[in-house]
């Protein structure tokens, strides 16, 4: 068998590679986030210390609040002083709130991660049955009606944005005509978890919609491999054919098409804690820009960031787990 | 189906027109009125036909107003995002190979971020305001552009032309604007009008959450801001005029997008014709001393008869070969006998009968697996990437035959011993893609010899192997046809092939059986039909016997 070394070329696990190399990858991204975070700062149009201190302030305080962002030393200093710091732990303190700027990420993180993760879960197990049942029932050109109405539901759908949909739903359901109960349009402590419902449901749609068409998609070109065909020859049933023959297949090249979607995600958060007043990251964020916060800025870039590249990482170890040869390359340059 | 979309390309752009038409007019026609000052927060009426806002403007008007800031907002975000993008993606593709991987990879990086958060950290240098935001998101939609006009690049220097003008020494410059921008003009464009629906969102929604356009000035997403406490409110109908153009606007991008994707590349409506094919009970006679006994089956598609009426027979540890150029009908006629006609496909005959298996009529899957056992042509692609060779070998055994994971395991390994597979323990554990081609054939014909079938359905089973391991294939094939008895039908293009491993010969021309011959005889000589004779003389001689083993 001239052919038996073919397989054994593989000596260390496959995992161990993926693990080193993509630590190294968080850590260049980590790296990437803090240099772009410490330029926010020194990019500011004219004299960034004139400029955070306001239209009323005097040359004294100009001259203080240089002094604090360190803007008297020289830009390599600067940085490293800011490393330094970012890396202790420190992330300095807000000019608004005067307080620690890791307790402000602190008390906003969970509402921020909640809706992002939750969202991704509840895109990926709505969307891919979704598509896939559609794709099983219109393959060969079967049920045109059904594939056309899906089609046009899911497009439609898709071209309504995160935010609007939100104000829909709340005029929907939260308004309601009393058909439904009423959810907190905006979020209040006393409701808790209610107030996530709105929220995800809004930021999920869209997405549902382009996932569940590509998993559709795709469901069309598995059932069309040859490995469909080998299945059937052997008389496989046909619910093994599907969850068990076409189902990892399909997730491989989904979570691969739709990995961007789902960081794409993290963005939607960002607005949507707009419209409900959720005090996360997102809205954290928008009002530091507003508020011309820029320790704030600073940290919650790195930590959405952050939360983003975990995301692209996690997608990854799905798809590893599914198909180990996924593991040479990442879901963003496949 | 093309109707179709030239239907949501044509309502695209009429809608897209209209939303142009808006932007024009509106600001000239409707401003001074849009500005005037009435009721605060008055309900929709005849004055007013979505209410006013917090202060007293009509809300309709504004929302028409708006048109031509958004629009203009939207458009300069868009170029800024595709001319920056295409320049970034083309050039990237002319850089030397390891700064350009180095670069690509960046790319990728930046790609996988969304894209809000750049443009956050845009709108924090330059902070709120509507220009600011302009510059945001478009900069924030350049690294997505970037790839993808480096991928089609990818694709378009590959081309010859482009390597004769590089060989020529053309200047990188001018492959790019002469060759290669010309030939992605088409993909761009698509891809312009998504970029388009992206952007229209994304400036929205720094307007929304008050990092763009500022008071006084006012597009969607700020007239969208300033309804959000009425919407809590209860007055929702102060959304629904910024939220409906928002909406139409989007749509329509993405409808002309689509209709321009589907007119660049007008793939052929596929109209297969649901139904499975015609079942019937066999009525011809019964021909003795052949298991297998096939007569006069016909397979037609779309009222197009691809196989014309072929008999045949196989007899009891007979190995049959039909051989014939591809579009012969020689594969549909070997899976109507298996059962496994494509859709669409319907098939015909009056007697086909395995053993005493009627397969005019259904057969239960079980006993259908455990008759007919089947091996194609590229071992690469019938194994599921995604599983082991074991889980999938055993699969059969365990649905059709009832065996536990333990017993099926055992099973398939003695098969994979009997096909002379190395290490099978070890192979049960692998990947289809950690075997070589061989191998995995050999795995296929061992799946194949598991159930014990009484027929063996081999679909050019080494066409896509290496010539010597085709001859091994070939021998194992022969070997397990003269220990066990299993008939086998050969299908197969090669005559060299079917002459080494058959008894008999069928050759197949244009949907007809044009001659069977004993294998023995299958020589120039010998044949009578005039395909036949000019098959044999296009192929060199190959027989088993001769080769080494």
């Amino acid at each position: 068998m001239a052919h038996a070394a073919v397989a054994e070329h593989r000596s260390t696990s496959p995992w161990l590679h993926f693990a080193v190399r993509r630590l190294i990858g968080l850590a260049a991204i980590f790296l990437v986030l803090l240099v772009v975070s410490f330029l926010i700062v020194q990019l500011i149009p004219g004299d960034p210390a004139a400029g955070l201190a306001g239209a009323n302030a005097d040359l004294a305080d100009i001259e203080r609040i240089r002094h604090q962002l360190g803007l008297d030393q020289p830009l390599w200093q600067r940085f490293i002083d800011y490393a330094g710091g970012v890396l202790s732990g420190d992330l300095g303190t807000s000019f608004m709130y005067r307080q620690p700027v890791l307790t402000i990420i602190e008390n906003r993180l969970p509402f921020t991660a909640t809706i992002a993760l939750a969202g991704i879960a509840i895109v990926l197990l709505v969307a891919i049955p979704l598509g896939m049942l559609i794709g099983v029932l219109t393959q060969g050109g079967r049920r045109k009606w059904l594939d056309t109405g899906f089609g046009f539901v899911t497009g439609f759908l898709d071209s309504v944005p995160g935010y609007v949909m939100a104000t829909f739903l709340v005029v929907m359901f939260a308004l309601g005509i009393g058909v439904l109960p009423l959810f907190p349009p905006a979020y209040t402590p006393r409701f808790g978890s209610a107030s996530f419902v709105l929220p995800i449901a809004a930021i999920v749609i869209g997405p549902i919609c382009t996932v569940s068409r590509v998993v559709r998609r795709e469901t069309a070109v598995v059932l069309g491999n040859d490995y469909q065909r080998t299945a059937h020859g052997w008389r496989l049933p046909a619910w093994k054919r599907y969850i068990k023959w076409a189902l990892p297949n399909l997730l491989t090249s989904t979570l691969t098409v739709s990995g961007l979607v789902l960081t794409g995600l993290i963005g939607g958060a960002v607005v949507i804690e707009s419209v409900f007043a959720l005090p996360g990251l997102g809205s954290g964020i928008i009002k530091a820009i507003l508020d011309r916060d820029y320790p704030v800025i600073q940290a919650m870039v790195i930590v959405i960031g952050m939360i983003a590249a975990l995301i692209n990482l996690l997608v990854d170890i799905l798809l590893g787990l599914i198909d180990e040869r996924t593991l040479g390359g990442s879901h963003v340059s496949a | 189906m093309s109707r179709r979309r030239n239907l949501g390309l044509v309502l695209g752009l009429s809608l897209l027109g209209v939303v142009v038409v808006i932007a024009v007019l509106a600001p000239i026609l409707f401003k001074t009125g849009a500005d005037e000052l009435g009721q605060r927060f008055a309900p929709p009426s005849a004055d007013h036909w979505l209410g006013t806002d917090a202060a007293g403007h009509d809300v309709l008007l504004r929302s028409l107003v708006a048109t031509r800031l958004t629009l203009l907002m939207t458009v300069a975000a868009t170029a800024i995002a595709v001319a920056l993008g295409v320049l970034l993606g083309t050039s990237v593709w002319l850089m030397p190979r390891r700064l350009r991987e180095l670069c690509l990879r960046a790319i990728d990086a930046m790609v996988a971020f969304p894209g809000l958060l750049l443009a956050l950290v845009v709108a924090a240098v330059l902070g709120a305001g509507g220009s600011s935001a302009v510059i945001a998101i478009g900069v924030a939609g350049i690294p997505y552009f970037a790839r993808l006009t480096g991928n089609l690049a990818a694709k378009v220097s590959q081309r010859e032309f482009v390597s004769t003008a590089r060989l020529l020494g053309v200047s990188p410059v001018r492959i790019a604007f002469r060759h290669l921008l010309p030939n992605m003009s088409e993909p761009l464009l698509v891809l312009s009008a998504s970029t388009f629906a992206g952007t229209l969102t994304a400036i929205s929604a720094l307007s929304f959450v008050g990092l763009g356009v500022q008071s006084p000035s006012y597009d969607w997403g700020k007239l969208l801001n300033e309804a959000l406490p009425s919407l809590l409110a209860d007055r929702p109908f102060q959304l629904v005029g910024p939220a409906v153009l928002i909406v139409v606007t989007g749509l329509a991008a993405v409808l002309i997008g689509d209709g321009l994707a589907a007119a660049a590349n007008p793939r052929a409506a596929r109209t297969a014709a649901g139904g499975a094919s015609t079942r019937r009970t066999s009525q011809g006679t019964p021909r003795d001393g052949y298991l297998v006994d096939v007569q006069e089956l016909s397979i037609e598609y779309d009222g197009k008869q691809l196989v014309k009426g072929i008999s045949f027979g196989i007899r009891q540890g007979e190995i049959l070969g039909i051989v014939g150029e591809s579009g012969s009908g020689k594969t549909l006629t070997a899976m109507a006998l298996a059962q496994l006609l494509p859709d669409g496909l319907i098939s015909n005959a009056t007697r086909m009968t395995l053993g005493d298996l009627d397969l005019l009529g259904p057969v239960p899957p079980g006993l259908m697996a455990q008759t007919v056992g089947l091996v194609y042509q590229d071992p690469g692609s019938t194994f599921n990437p995604a599983l082991r060779m074991g889980t999938q070998l055993t699969e059969v055994l365990r649905t059709h035959r009832r065996l536990g994971a333990q017993a099926a395991r055992r099973r398939i390994i003695d098969a994979l011993g009997t096909v002379r597979l190395s290490k099978p323990e070890q192979r049960m554990k692998q990947h289809p893609h950690e075997l070589s081609g061989g191998m995995r054939q050999r795995a296929m014909i061992a799946a194949a010899l598991a159930t014990e079938p009484r027929l063996i359905i081999a679909d050019e089973p080494t066409t896509a192997l290496d010539v010597t391991v085709q001859a091994e294939i070939l021998r194992e094939l022969k070997r397990l046809n003269s220990e066990f008895g299993t008939s086998i039908m050969v299908i197969s293009h090669d005559i060299g092939v079917v002459r080494a491993l058959c008894h008999r010969v069928i050759v197949m021309y244009q949907g007809k059986a044009v001659e069977e011959i004993e294998a023995a005889h299958l020589t120039v000589a010998s044949a009578q039909h005039s395909y036949t004779k000019a098959l044999l003389e296009a192929t060199p001689e190959l027989t088993l016997e001769n080769s080494h083993g």
